[in-house]
């Protein structure tokens, strides 16, 4: 049986990664012509307009017939609506906002990127830089702070995930952690010195800003405030779980091609819609520049290069649930992803474990 | 003072687009802004040393491909993290239908 992996960013891991030549390292992407690829690339404040003034507007009627209904069952179909608007849709945001590609102009990124990141309860400074590690080193035991499944897997925490347990509590205790003493040792491993006040700003504020709705809640003797602001994170969250998980369980560790540790799955229309398009996973690692509302043209263009993509989530489900069950009691295992006739072939050599040279 | 060294013809670059150009053991990025006019920075981003070539150019910035880090290809400042550390910047100029660099 493989033994269970360290994932934290200070031991052993991180130095076998950095030694064996998978830190940092080159990645294989599709041939794409520049010319395509600037097209491809192109920015535009269109879409993401239009998304975001649907965004903040069903968000602002769900909200008021949430509050004007309160106290019936009327509120339920509101708050339902509501919560996955504020505690899933803004993982999508706060992810293409923080690169920098859902928008032209910077400022209305920047924007979004802040309340999303508000909502979803990440402090958008300290997240950034785990951000670009996540992309520079994808699936890197040691080096990537944002794998969720890890070896062998916690499945009763995954489970519980879907309702925000512990996740929502936990992401709010690391708030307060850095508001007090701003980011401690494994984060200190990707965020710059010079990043640390803005920080601990912006952990203060988020942080301020959700015991003043506790606050009101306690003045008002009513759930209601916590209904509006920061619950949604724990009863509408099961959305950004349901699809967030699929980016990469299962697959592989320690690889250097987005083809095996991504999954691209087809989703109904409102799913993509929540998720901006993330469902083409491989497509946003291998070509993070491309927006999202490129993404299914940029899938389009480089498919027969990629493992299939998985038709559905339930079929995405069943595979993942598979690897996971198997991984309880072998961690090295992982789901391998088969490659169409006239793919550029993998280079084992990176996609094995036992061919990569051993650490000295 | 460093010599003029020839890049490349000057309809081998697109308005607004940027190539790669290896010069003895060194990369650099060559660029033509949306007037025509050349430029010339480092060829990697200063973040995690990727080439800015394959990057998206933006009126007068250069987004890096791995990251969306962004600098101000015409002064070298970044702009946008995780882009912290200002590019090199050198001079450019067209002579004879030519693209020339001073590196």
């Amino acid at each position: 049986m493989t033994p269970a992996r360290d994932y934290s960013l200070i031991g052993p891991e991180r130095d076998r990664a950095i030694a064996v030549g998978l830190a940092s390292a080159e990645w294989y992407h599709t041939d794409v012509p520049r010319k395509i690829m600037k097209g491809l690339m192109r920015r535009n404040d269109g879409a993401a307009t239009r998304d975001t003034i649907l965004w903040l507007g069903l968000l602002l009627l769900t909200g008021i017939g949430g509050v004007a209904t309160w106290g019936t069952w009327w509120a339920v179909p509101f708050f339902l609506v509501y919560g996955v608007l504020y505690g899933s849709a803004c993982d999508s945001r706060w992810h293409e906002c923080g690169h920098g590609t859902a928008f032209k102009t910077q400022w209305k990124n920047d924007w979004v990127y802040a309340l999303a990141s508000f909502m979803v309860l990440r402090n958008p400074v300290a997240w950034r830089w785990s951000h670009a590690r996540h992309h520079t080193d994808t699936i890197i035991v040691g080096r990537d702070p944002e794998i969720t499944v890890m070896r062998p897997p916690d499945i009763a925490r995954k489970a519980l995930a879907f309702i925000g347990i512990p996740d929502a509590f936990q992401h709010f205790g690391v708030l307060v952690r850095q508001a007090i003493s701003g980011p401690n040792a494994e984060e200190a491993d990707y965020i710059p010195e010079s990043e640390v006040t803005k920080v601990m700003f912006w952990a203060r504020l988020f942080v301020g800003l959700h015991l003043v709705a506790l606050l009101l809640a306690l003045l008002t003797w009513s759930v209601l405030p916590l209904m509006l602001i920061g619950g949604p994170r724990i009863y509408g969250t099961w959305h950004m779980v349901l699809v967030g998980l699929l980016q990469h369980g299962g697959l592989a560790e320690d690889v250097l091609d987005h083809r095996l540790n991504s999954r691209t799955v087809y989703m109904n229309p409102v799913s993509r819609w929540l998720y901006w398009n993330m469902n083409y996973h491989v497509e946003h690692h291998m070509f993070p520049m491309v927006p999202y509302h490129a993404l299914p043209a940029l899938h389009e263009l480089i498919k027969d290069d990629l493992p299939p993509a998985n038709p559905s989530i339930p079929h995405a489900y069943a595979e993942m649930i598979a690897a996971v069950l198997r991984q309880r009691t072998e961690p090295g295992y992982f789901a391998r992803r088969a490659l169409p006739p006239g793919a550029k072939p993998y280079v084992e050599a990176f996609h094995t474990e036992t061919s990569l040279p051993e650490a000295s | 003072m460093s010599e003029w060294v020839d890049v490349c013809a000057i309809g081998e670059i697109e308005e607004e687009d940027v190539i790669r150009f290896d010069h003895v053991g060194r990369t650099f990025a060559v660029y033509r802004d949306e007037d025509g006019t050349p430029f010339c920075t480092d060829g990697l981003c200063t973040h995690e040393q990727v080439h800015l070539a394959d990057g998206l150019v933006l009126d007068d910035e250069i987004e890096c491909p791995k990251h969306n880090g962004r600098f101000n290809y015409k002064t070298g400042a970044a702009l946008r993290t995780p882009a912290c550390v200002a590019l090199t910047t050198y001079p450019a100029r067209i002579a004879e239908g030519r693209i020339q660099v001073q590196v």
